[in-house]
């Protein structure tokens, strides 16, 4: 983590939809160039509030705000400095590598000059020059899952959100795709991501575990598995969420 | 008794070749896993053993029956869970169960005893659509529709993709029970972690098995020492090691990087000493290869 400017802020936030209660008075803060994981059992509440805070869902009540605007208020605001990918939907297949690029640069509204500078640059930063005009159903899956971290920052945004952005994908895919991480994180991105894959809680900064709508726990994965006096974060997930699963 | 032979089985969708001159054969009353990432041909495999999908070339046999000529017989005597939810969304829980049971002529009073401890934990909500529920749910409800024809073979497709760690834990629990009641259970998953659950896996990437064992047998002959390592800065610690003169490869591997040497006599003081010039607050030790680390050498070796 680089340091301690706040990148997300949330206090007593609450969702409800009719009487179910999704999120039920979350409270965390995220910092800037911090990997942060939000885990939590299917149905915990994680999509939902991964909504709020990209601006696409106005909480019942509660506060929160990203990158210092607020999610009731200035949705919009919050959408133009952030990132986005999941590994359901990050490219379009019949779209060519350029044709990626140039189109997510421009949903992030960048300038046209800016998007042919910032297209080349990383089509030589990924050694993409002799695929650049292939299709993304062609790519191999390594190289599309490198392509698509890479346009979800393209915009230089404060904070990416990647939802199971590794599921299903091979071994050594995942392990280039935590080194790229890493990476965006040492030069002040701030990451906050939900898996499904206990190793990968390892590598975060910080965790938090969301059972039945509410934060159970949040740490640091060492101070995590000290407090429940586990072996691996995998121990402390099925400890806590175990308890709480209602079927 | 070997219950599903394979033989030199091959398919290609166009361009794509999804399966390449696969063979193997499972024993009766197996667990047996295939471990492989999305695109690594389990799906294809799945379905040309369950007879919906014919092979370009080779031959196969479930419980004696070929899958492309009595695959009447096979329908009868094999479950199969898609990994794709495929039941009817907008069918209660009971309509499915009771659907795919007319189906094999078979209803579920005579069968119950089969799936009583998998779906009297679905039973409350029996009339609830299947479409509404949770993601563990929908699970057992699958199983439970894969089973009702009391199959002496299962097939699951991923059983447990996009499943948090506890419905995952709770589903090979499952698994288990069944392969004591003497099922031969055939199961595919992308999580490395899952394969210590079977009694043999098969690691399969790109259109070929890697390698067929024991979890045991498969760490066994990983031939080379692993260390882990961890300090405070992990991104400075990874691009660290990737120059060090004894780095053959170096990977996250949960709260550790894995690093194995160029050099299979490499001793752990002298690694040591040179990662701690720069991370004097290093711990650096040799570990036991994981399923992973084969599976990620296997990859290496192949390409």
């Amino acid at each position: 983590m680089n340091g301690s400017e706040l990148i997300i802020k949330v206090r007593n936030l609450v969702k409800k939809f009719g009487d179910f209660t999704a999120n039920d008075h979350l409270n965390f803060d995220v910092y800037k160039g911090e990997i942060f994981g939000f885990l939590g059992a299917n149905g915990a509440g994680k999509t939902t509030a991964m909504k709020i805070l990209c601006g696409l869902s106005k909480p019942t009540s509660g506060e929160a705000s990203v990158a210092g605007y607020d999610v009731y208020h200035e949705p919009n605001k919050i959408k133009n400095c952030i990132g986005y990918m999941s590994q359901k939907f990050s490219l379009y297949e019949d779209l060519t590598v350029k044709e990626n690029i140039r189109f997510f640069a421009g949903i992030y509204g960048m300038e046209r000059k800016e998007i042919r500078i910032k297209s080349q640059q990383l089509i030589d930063k990924l050694g993409l020059t002799e695929a650049a005009d292939k299709l993304i159903a062609d790519l191999p899956l390594g190289w599309r899952q490198k392509l698509a971290f890479s346009v979800a920052i393209i915009h230089s945004p404060k904070i990416v959100f990647l939802d199971e952005p590794t599921s299903g994908v091979d071994p050594i895919t995942r392990r280039q795709f935590w080194k790229q991480i890493y990476e965006a994180a040492n030069e002040g991105v701030t990451i906050f991501l939900t898996t499904h894959y206990m190793d990968e809680a390892e590598y975060c900064d910080r965790v938090s575990i969301m059972v039945d709508g509410r934060i159970a726990a949040l740490d640091s994965p060492k101070k995590l598995k000290e407090q429940f006096d586990a072996e691996t974060m995998n121990d402390v997930f099925i400890k806590l969420a175990r308890g709480g699963k209602d079927n | 008794m070997n219950n599903v032979v394979v033989e030199n089985i091959s398919k290609s969708y166009q361009k794509v070749k999804a399966l390449e001159h696969i063979s193997f054969s499972i024993d009766g009353g197996e667990l047996f896993g295939f471990i492989g990432p999305d695109g690594a041909g389990k799906t294809s495999l799945f379905r040309i053993l369950v007879s919906l999908l014919v092979p370009d070339e080779g031959t196969a046999t479930v419980c004696g029956f070929d899958v492309v000529k009595d695959y009447k017989n096979i329908r009868k005597i094999a479950g199969y869970m898609p990994g794709k939810f495929s039941l009817y969304q907008d069918l209660t829980v009971e309509e499915n169960l009771s659907f795919f049971a007319t189906i094999f002529g078979t209803t579920i009073q005579e069968n119950y005893h089969l799936i009583k401890d998998i779906y009297s934990q679905i039973e409350p909500f029996k009339d609830r659509r299947a479409g509404a529920l949770s993601g563990g749910m929908k699970q057992k409800l699958a199983l439970s529709c894969a089973m009702i024809h009391k199959p002496e073979i299962l097939f699951l497709d991923e059983p447990t993709t996009g499943v948090d760690a506890v419905s995952r834990k709770e589903f090979w629990e499952m698994l288990h029970k069944l392969k004591e009641a003497g099922i031969t259970i055939i199961v595919s998953t992308p999580y490395m972690d899952e394969a210590s659950l079977c009694d043999r896996v098969a690691l399969i990437q790109a259109g070929s098995i890697l390698k067929i064992g024991t979890p045991s047998e498969i760490i066994a002959g990983f031939e080379k020492p692993v260390f882990a390592i961890r300090s405070e800065n992990t991104h400075k610690l990874i691009n660290d090691l990737e120059k060090s003169p004894y780095c053959e490869r170096v990977y996250p591997f949960g709260q550790y990087l894995h690093f194995i040497p160029n050099n299979n006599n490499l001793g752990q003081a002298e690694l040591s000493a040179s990662i701690h010039e720069s991370h004097p607050e290093a711990e650096v030790f040799e570990v036991k290869p994981d399923i992973e680390d084969c599976f990620i050498n296997l990859m290496k070796e192949k390409s």
